[in-house]
């Protein structure tokens, strides 16, 4: 046992929480400021008796809110272990208590009373009618919230779990809190919305009707009516979708690695571009080849003197923009999986006397199977959740994201309705989740074991190299066209009509001018175009910090549930942007979270959209940092909290600044969740040229987004820069890196 | 400067078990153990034997199933890594590459109070006890595998911990160096009085550095002793093979008279210790250099027929076919006229051979 100066007469870390609670309690102000979480004009205008912006403890001074004083009289409770050791067991149980009691309590009252007095009826039967109401919960009411949550860790840590680590306890439960309260929340309230009638009652037997209803099942199609259910149209086409990616990133990922073609290096830069270009501009640019006007379709129609027809709408249009969007997805996936079968079982079968083809059917091709599927899930999912190219592109082809859409946005403002829809969906997705990670997760035939794989990939059959590279050398060429159509459009007049070239559509959105203040931001893209770059940088830093902290607990602690806590905080991964934001919408409309129309939505849904990609960077990267230097510093008296702030973050520094460009690259590209949670005051680039989009503005909409394209590129471009290039090879960088760390030099 | 001291202490295990979550066979079984105040005690055993947890459970880095830990008597058993006095040297060193060598040695310290002009001189003083005072400034990367390990003993020593901790840490050296190294780590060992535990499953190693060691196989202690007692007197036939090579022949007691066996040996009869073993079938391990080669048909020898001789420079391994078996036998003498198909008489003294448990 280490000897330690003084034993102070309150733990520390008491302290400190207990301080924050009653901070939050008699300081700040309990509810949410109308003006904005960011704006403090609130100090200088009543504060702290006008009962808007009044803390816990002055409402309660002046008689009212008076369900709010248990929790004060709570925060104080923990004072009894004045001079008691961490050891003594009323230490942990006293806490334990209090946190949980503490934030029961707080949730309790918070969902319990709302703006119309008691939120549930029966609660009026029961009480009699509340005279009073609450509003949504505010600065004061998060910091009692966060006091009585890390209360109710550190006794849980007191009481001997994670080996009385309370840094690890603490981190578990922020996290399941954050998770259960911005994922899990939101969705089951969206499960309770589809039970609601059109009278306001609660029914199963309506939700029934409505989830098996002809408009999501019907199988009218089949029989010549004119129509399927949207249910089967969002199925059909993820299922297309997924076999061609897979196929492709199959095909792409063996020239990468397994033939000396050329354009290897060319195949490897596009797998960028499905990170930077936001979803719905392969959709555009597909509208410009092969819409009404399109470059094509014209041409087609001029060759053969036929009329054009707008049949590039609804499944055709949808497979060709999905297969470019997704492609690079399972390319990336796939190369691994190629990568990883090692090269010594496939010369064993060689030396075994089968030929290039027999070796791969009967070899490599089995050994990448689980790769295969788990590409082929992903690209369903991906295709399922896709939301914007539907929504451009669609026609009459409905699937169920675009429902869930209209169902909420357009007249018929039906909640109960996109609920319904978004289950259908979530069913979905989850399903091709849960096949992933737990059918797929037993049958990995992972073959790289470290030492003694030195071999070489044999080539491929001669004729098969031949079919996959033209396949590549016409998909590269497919997606040059692509993206050099929007660059080029986005100087063409009117596409199709007036074919002059022109600046207008940047000047229309872009124009700076100067006027008595100063630089005055002209142009119409200005305003989204901040808002999107600092909501974006905002929620960057917390999307990567909880990223990594939940890969550190993921890879370096052991603790009860840990399969649970890795499905959930994964499980957003699976939950399609439209999901998310219609669940959002419902959730957060009404106190105690009042934040719709705020930028802390949007903060919010980035975060908890975007944490998967900072875990699968924090994961990755501290699988490769060997365990024995956080053990080593344990050793030598760090805790680990000073463990994971001084070894490990400085170990990660180039994981770190990936999740922050990743996590910044797929908020300014987001559009599924944003859609739905954008307000006038805090409009996002993406959902206003989609407005540009609807409203049949294509120039203005295309060269903005050519615009975000470019920023994004030099972002992308800045951080390889620094960080060095991202490397998949097995004997790359990646694995000199890692002999680096392991060997402690 | 400041002179390192230690504040060596003992370490008990008490009837430990360690179980992983997940696993039904415990990886280390009811061990318990005793390491006295200032002695090296290496844990030795063969890859999956529990040594290396055992050492864990010392660190606080795994945390016994059951049992009690105690070190300097009081009992640590549920308390984490980051409050024991107790420091270790890992397996791959585990510097931090990010921080110098002077940063790494200092690390541990910020943690434990000391002023800050007392952080440099310990630094310093640890630095200067391994040899690299002029190395403080370098990062790890920049010193070879032998430095790097030294860094690594000076971080853990600097904070004079209870118990010093070694994790196989010649495993990654190449053989001359480990030499060398096991030395220093022997003589700062005795000059400071620390308490080691050190895990190995090289036997020569823990033969060389040990004060004591202890044997472990399949979870459990196998046998606990000094150097020279285990290599004598092994008490089965694991460690007898697992320490130095050993012949293990079956054998007869015919009486057991005041601790004295007669046992039979095909035609020959010694008279051994018997160990507390029973007249009836038994085992014995002989040590091959202890057997000597006769001509053939001398007194009290075994007949044999040598069926390969090896020479491997500083000797003659001699495999020989008996009735009782097949025995390796070590010629010292490499002039001597031996070869294929020779028939000889292996004699073995009485110091030479000892009843051993199957």
């Amino acid at each position: 046992m280490r000897r330690l100066a003084s034993t102070p007469s309150l733990h520390p870390a008491i302290v400190l929480w207990m301080m924050v609670g009653l901070a939050g309690f008699c300081l700040l102000p309990w509810y949410g400021i109308e003006d904005g979480f960011f704006n403090f004009e609130w100090l200088f205008d009543g504060y702290p008796f006008d009962e808007d912006y009044a803390p816990a403890l002055f409402l309660l001074l002046q008689g009212k809110k008076p369900w709010l004083a248990p929790m004060g009289l709570a925060l104080l409770l923990p004072l009894f272990l004045w001079k008691r050791r961490k050891n003594d067991p009323l230490f942990g149980t006293l806490l334990i208590w209090v946190g949980a009691a503490g934030l029961l309590w707080f949730f309790l009252q918070g969902f319990g009373i709302s703006i119309r007095g008691w939120n549930f009826s029966f609660l009026n039967g029961l009480f009699g009618e509340l005279g009073d109401r609450q509003f949504g919960m505010g600065y004061g009411a998060v910091l009692t919230g966060i006091a009585f949550l890390f209360l109710l860790t550190l006794g849980i840590a007191a009481r001997g779990a994670v080996g009385g680590d309370v840094f690890v306890v603490s981190s578990v439960g922020l996290i399941i809190g954050l998770v259960g309260l911005f994922i899990f929340m939101p969705i089951l309230k969206m499960l309770f919305t589809a039970l609601i009638t059109e009278e306001g009652g609660l029914s199963i037997v309506s939700f029934v009707g409505k989830f098996f209803s002809g408009r999501i099942w019907s199988l009218d199609c089949l029989v010549g009516g004119s129509r399927c259910g949207v249910a089967w149209n969002s199925l059909l086409l993820a299922a297309v979708v997924g076999v061609i990616t897979t196929i492709l990133g199959l095909v792409f990922a063996l020239i990468a690695t397994r033939t000396g073609m050329r354009f290897q290096r060319i195949l490897r830069a596009l797998t960028v571009l499905p990170v930077i270009t936001p979803p719905f501009v392969i959709g555009l640019a597909i509208i410009l080849l092969f819409g009404l006007s399109g470059a094509f379709t014209q041409a087609w129609a001029w060759v053969f003197d036929v009329q054009p027809t707008r049949w590039v709408y609804g499944l055709p249009g949808l497979l060709i923009a999905q297969t470019l969007a997704f492609t690079p997805i399972a390319f990336l996936v796939l190369i691994g999986v190629v990568e990883g079968v090692s090269p010594s079982m496939e010369e064993a079968a060689q030396t075994l006397r089968a030929n290039r083809w027999q070796t791969f059917w009967t070899v490599s091709l089995p050994l990448m199977r689980p790769g295969l599927a788990n590409a082929f899930l992903l690209g369903f999912i991906e295709s399922m959740a896709d939301f914007g190219n539907p929504l451009i592109l669609g026609g009459n082809f409905d699937v169920l994201s675009t429902e869930i859409f209209f169902a909420i946005v357009g007249a018929q403002y039906d909640q109960a309705q996109a609920a319904v829809l978004a289950i259908a969906l979530l069913i979905f997705t989850l399903s091709a989740f849960y096949a992933q990670r737990f059918w797929l997760g037993k049958k990995s035939y992972t073959t790289v074991a470290g030492k003694g794989d030195a071999g070489v990939h044999p080539p491929l059959p001669r004729a098969l190299s031949i079919v996959i590279g033209s396949v590549a050398v016409f998909w590269i060429a497919v997606t040059v066209i692509v993206y050099v159509t929007i660059f080029y459009a986005s100087f063409v007049k009117l596409w199709g009509v007036d074919d002059s070239l022109t600046l207008d559509h940047y000047v229309q959105a872009f124009a700076v001018g100067w006027n008595e203040f100063g630089l005055h931001w002209k142009g119409s893209a200005w305003d989204s175009f901040w808002t999107t770059l600092w909501i974006a940088l905002v929620s960057a830093i917390p999307t990567a910090l909880f990223g990594l902290l939940t890969a550190y607990l993921l890879v370096r602690q052991r603790f009860a549930g840990k399969n649970a806590f890795e499905f959930g905080t994964m499980l957003s991964f699976a939950i399609p942007g439209t999901v998310i934001g219609v669940s959002y919408v419902l959730a957060f409309n009404v106190p105690p979270i009042e934040i719709t129309g705020t930028a802390i939505i949007l903060i919010l849904s980035f975060i908890f959209r975007n944490m998967p990609v900072g875990v699968r960077a924090g994961v990755a990267s501290m699988s490769q940092l060997d365990s024995s230097l956080d053990e080593s510093s344990l050793t030598l008296g760090a805790n680990s909290f000073q463990t994971f702030v001084r070894v490990i973050l400085p170990l990660l520094r180039p994981a770190i600044l990936a999740a922050l460009v990743y996590s910044f690259v797929r908020a300014m590209t987001a559009i599924s969740a944003v859609i739905f949670l954008v307000s006038a005051r805090y409009d996002l680039s993406t959902s206003y040229i989609v407005g540009r989009v609807e409203n049949n503005e294509y120039g203005v909409a295309i060269a903005y987004a050519t615009a975000l394209i470019g920023v994004m590129l030099a972002v992308i471009g800045v951080m390889q820069l620094i960080v060095g290039r991202r490397d998949i090879g097995r004997r790359g960088h990646a694995g000199v890196q890692q002999v680096q760390v392991a060997g402690g030099g | 400067m400041a002179i390192l001291g230690s504040n060596a202490a003992s370490v008990e295990f008490v009837g430990v078990s360690k179980v992983y979550p997940g696993s039904k066979v415990p990886a280390v079984d009811n061990v318990s153990l005793h390491v006295e105040t200032g002695k090296l005690v290496t844990l030795l055993g063969p890859s999956g034997c529990g040594k290396t947890t055992t050492l864990r459970m010392i660190a606080g880095l795994e945390f016994a199933t059951s049992g009690k830990i105690l070190i300097g008597g009081h009992d640590v058993t549920s308390i984490p890594a980051t409050e024991r006095d107790v420091s270790m040297v890992f397996q791959s060193y585990a510097l931090f590459p990010h921080m110098t060598v002077r940063e790494n040695v200092e690390y541990g310290l910020k943690f434990s109070g000391f002023p800050k002009k007392e952080i440099g001189e310990r630094a310093m003083s640890g630095l200067s006890l391994v040899g690299l005072q002029d190395f403080g400034a370098r990062l790890p990367s920049q010193l070879s595998g032998g430095q790097q390990q030294r860094v690594a003993v000076a971080r853990a020593l600097v904070l004079e911990p209870q118990v010093l901790l070694f994790d196989e840490p010649l495993s990654n050296l190449d053989a001359k160096l480990r030499r060398q190294v096991r030395e220093d780590i022997r003589d700062i060992q005795t000059k400071l009085g620390l308490t080691v535990v050190y895990v190995t499953h090289d036997q020569e190693e823990a033969l060389a550095v040990s004060d004591r060691i202890i044997v472990m196989k399949n979870a459990v202690i196998a046998q606990e002793g000094t150097p020279r007692e285990l290599y004598d007197a092994p008490s089965s036939a694991f460690v007898a093979d697992f320490i130095g090579e050993a012949n293990l022949l079956d054998c007869e007691i015919e009486s057991v008279k005041e601790g004295k066996a007669m046992v039979h040996l095909g035609p020959a009869k010694l008279c051994i210790p018997s160990r507390g073993m029973q007249a009836g079938p038994a085992r014995l391990a002989v040590r091959p250099t202890r057997i000597s080669i006769g001509k053939p048909g001398a007194s009290n020898g075994i007949p044999a027929k040598l069926d390969r001789v090896i020479y491997v420079g500083k000797h003659l391994e001699c495999f020989a076919e008996t009735g009782i078996g097949r025995i390796f036998a070590i010629c010292p003498d490499v002039d001597a006229p031996l070869k294929a198909g020779d028939e000889v008489s292996l004699i073995i003294p009485e110091r030479g051979a000892v009843l051993v448990s199957s």
